[in-house]
C-alpha cells in the first residue's frame, strides 16, 4: 500500500471514512436546521438537545422495555418529533412575529433544559448501547477494515437526505413549503393551512435529529452533552453552505466531514478548528454561504 | 330578490394601529363584474386583504352566499370559492412557472384544465420549466390569473391586474377578463385604468378614505367619464 505525502494510504482512506461518518451526522442535522430556518426563521438552537433525545430515547427503550434498534428507528423520531410539535403550538409559535433573537434564547434555553434533565436522571457518564446484530461484524475492503455498522449510517443518512431533497424540491408538497417560505399570508389565501404546515415541519425536522440520534447511539457514548459538542460545528456547516438552502446543506455536511477526516490525517492539531477556518473564509468570499442565494 | 353574492355592510379593518376600511358597503351580484376604483390609499387593496383575511384585524359584516367571511379562517376562505390575485402578484421566485401554476389547491370542481389555460394565455404555453420571476410582468400577471382559474374559484378579486403593463398587453388581460365574464364568473376588479376598468365592468363603486362614497353602472359612466374623474382627482 503506498504512502501519500508520507501517509500511509489505509490510514488516510480510514480517517476519510470516519469523516464520511461525521459528515453524515453534520448532513442530517444540518438538513433540519436549514429547514427549520427556511420555513420559520428560528435558528433552532435545540437541535443538538433532541439529537441527544433521540440518542436516549433508543437506549431507555432498549434499557427499560427491550424494543430493539429496527424498531427504535422508527420510534425514537417519532417521540422526538412529538415533543418538538408540542414545543411548537405551545411556545415557539407565538415568537414567529417578534425578533430572532427571540427564538434562538427560547430554542437555547431548551437544550440547557434538556440536557440538564438527562444528566439529573442519567447522570453526565456516557451509556453504551450495542451495535445490532445484524450489523455487527465488517467489511474487509483491501485497502481498509470498514464496520458494517459505520457503512450503514452513512447509507442510512445519505438515503434520508435525498428523499428529504427530493420531496422539498420536486413534489406539491415541497412546492407549498418553499411558497409559504417566501409569502405565507398569499399562500394562506390558497387555501393552504399554513400554521398547521408550520408545525409539521418543526416536528419532521426535529425528528430528523431524533433519527440522527439513534444512529449514533451505537456510534458514540449516548450522553447529556453529546449533543452541544456537535451542535456548534453543525450550524458552521449551515453557514458555509448557505442558510435556507436545503441541498447546500446537505453537500456541505458531507464535504465537511472529509475535510475534517482529512485535517486529523495531514495536521492533527487543526482539525478541531478546520471546519470554523472553512466557514470564515466562505464568510468573507461568499457572505451568503456556497449555496445560499445572494439577498 | 336579487342574487347577491356579497354582501358587505359597515366593514371596518386595521392594519395594527392604522385604521383602513372606515364602514364600508357595497354588494356584488352572481355573475358580475364590479370595479372598486378610487385614489391611491383609499382603500381598494385593503377591501381585497380584508375579504381574504389576510388583514385578520376587522368588524362589521361580509358574507359570501351566506357565508360570513369574517368568522371564517383564513386558510378556509378560498374554499368558498373566493379567489384572490394580488396587486404584486405574488409570483413565487422559488418556483417554476408549472409549479406557480398548480401550487394553490383545487377548490371548486369545473376549473379550466391547463390546455384551456395555455389557450386563454399562448404566451404560458413552453414555460413549464421557467422560473416564475423570470416571466416578464405581463406574463406573470397572466400566470397569477391562471393559476386562480385551475381551482375552480368563481369568485375572483382582480387587484390591478394591468399595473405597469403595455397596452398590447393589457389588451389580452382584457380579452382573457371578456372570457371569464362570458364563463359566469363573479369578478371583483380593482383598477385605476378607467378606460379599461369601463370595457370590462358591469357596474362600479368609487372609494375614498376607506369607505364607498358612490356607485355608477356602467352605461352612466361610459357615458359621461368625467364623473369619475372629480374623485380621482385627474
Amino acid at each position: 500500500m503506498p504512502d501519500i505525502f508520507g501517509v500511509p494510504m489505509v490510514v488516510l482512506l480510514g480517517q476519510i471514512m470516519l469523516g464520511l461518518i461525521n459528515g453524515s451526522f453534520y448532513a442530517v442535522l444540518s438538513l433540519g436546521l436549514a429547514i427549520i430556518f427556511g420555513m420559520l426563521n428560528v435558528i433552532n438552537f435545540a437541535h443538538g438537545a433532541l439529537y441527544m433525545m433521540g440518542a436516549f430515547v433508543t437506549w431507555i427503550l432498549l434499557s427499560t422495555v427491550g424494543i430493539n434498534y429496527w424498531t427504535a428507528l422508527f420510534v425514537a423520531p417519532m417521540i422526538v418529533g412529538l415533543f418538538g410539535i408540542v414545543i411548537e403550538r405551545l411556545a415557539l409559535r407565538h415568537l414567529y412575529k417578534v425578533d430572532h433573537l427571540y427564538s434562538l434564547l427560547f430554542t437555547f434555553g431548551m437544550a440547557l433544559a434538556l440536557e440538564g434533565l438527562f444528566r439529573y436522571i442519567y447522570g453526565s457518564a456516557g451509556k453504551p448501547y450495542p451495535v445490532p446484530e445484524q450489523l455487527a461484524g465488517v467489511f474487509k475492503l483491501g485497502f481498509m477494515i470498514l464496520p458494517v455498522y459505520r457503512a450503514w449510517v452513512i447509507v442510512a443518512a445519505v438515503i434520508v437526505c435525498v428523499a428529504v431533497w427530493l420531496v422539498i424540491e420536486k413534489t406539491r408538497l415541497g412546492a407549498w413549503l418553499r411558497a409559504a417560505t417566501e409569502n405565507p399570508s398569499l399562500v394562506t389565501a390558497f387555501g393552504i393551512n399554513v400554521p398547521l404546515m408550520l408545525t409539521l415541519t418543526y416536528g419532521f425536522c426535529v425528528g430528523l435529529a431524533g433519527f440522527a440520534g439513534v444512529l449514533a447511539a451505537p456510534i458514540y457514548q449516548v450522553s447529556p452533552g453529546m449533543g452541544s459538542n456537535l451542535i456548534i460545528v453543525v450550524f458552521a456547516v449551515v453557514v458555509i453552505g448557505g442558510l435556507g438552502s436545503i441541498g447546500g446543506s446537505i453537500l456541505t455536511g458531507l464535504s465537511l466531514g472529509v475535510i475534517e477526516g482529512l485535517t486529523k490525517t495531514f495536521y492533527p492539531s487543526a482539525s478541531t478548528i478546520v471546519i470554523f477556518v472553512v466557514m470564515a473564509i466562505v464568510l468573507i468570499i461568499r457572505p451568503a454561504g456556497l449555496f445560499g442565494r445572494e439577498a | 330578490m336579487t342574487d347577491h353574492r356579497l354582501e358587505v355592510e359597515d366593514l371596518h379593518s386595521w392594519y395594527g394601529e392604522s385604521h383602513i376600511l372606515h364602514g364600508a358597503s357595497f354588494h356584488v351580484n352572481r355573475g358580475e363584474v364590479v370595479t372598486l376604483l378610487g385614489r391611491n390609499g383609499a382603500g381598494k387593496t385593503t377591501m381585497m386583504r380584508t375579504l381574504m383575511g389576510v388583514v385578520r384585524q376587522r368588524k362589521g359584516k361580509a358574507v359570501l352566499d351566506g357565508t360570513d367571511l369574517l368568522a371564517t379562517p383564513p386558510h378556509r376562505v378560498a374554499k368558498l370559492g373566493l379567489g384572490y390575485v394580488p396587486e404584486e402578484r405574488g409570483i413565487f421566485s422559488s418556483l417554476t412557472v408549472a409549479e406557480n401554476l398548480v401550487l394553490p389547491p383545487i377548490v371548486k370542481p369545473g376549473g379550466m384544465s391547463i390546455e384551456d389555460i395555455h389557450k386563454l394565455f399562448p404566451n404560458l404555453k413552453g414555460r413549464d420549466r421557467t422560473i416564475g420571476t423570470r416571466l416578464s410582468g405581463g406574463e406573470q400577471q397572466m400566470l397569477a390569473i391562471a393559476r386562480i382559474l385551475r381551482t375552480g374559484a368563481d369568485f375572483i378579486l382582480l387587484d390591478e391586474p394591468t399595473e405597469g403593463l403595455a397596452p398590447v398587453i393589457v389588451d389580452d388581460i382584457a380579452r382573457a377578463l371578456g372570457t371569464l365574464r362570458s364563463m359566469g364568473l363573479t369578478i371583483i376588479l380593482v383598477e385605476q385604468n378607467t378606460r379599461f376598468a369601463t370595457n370590462c365592468a358591469d357596474r362600479h363603486y368609487v372609494m375614498d378614505q376607506g369607505r364607498i362614497v358612490d356607485e355608477f353602472s356602467n352605461d352612466a359612466l361610459r357615458a359621461d367619464i368625467s364623473k369619475i374623474d372629480a374623485y380621482l382627482g385627474v
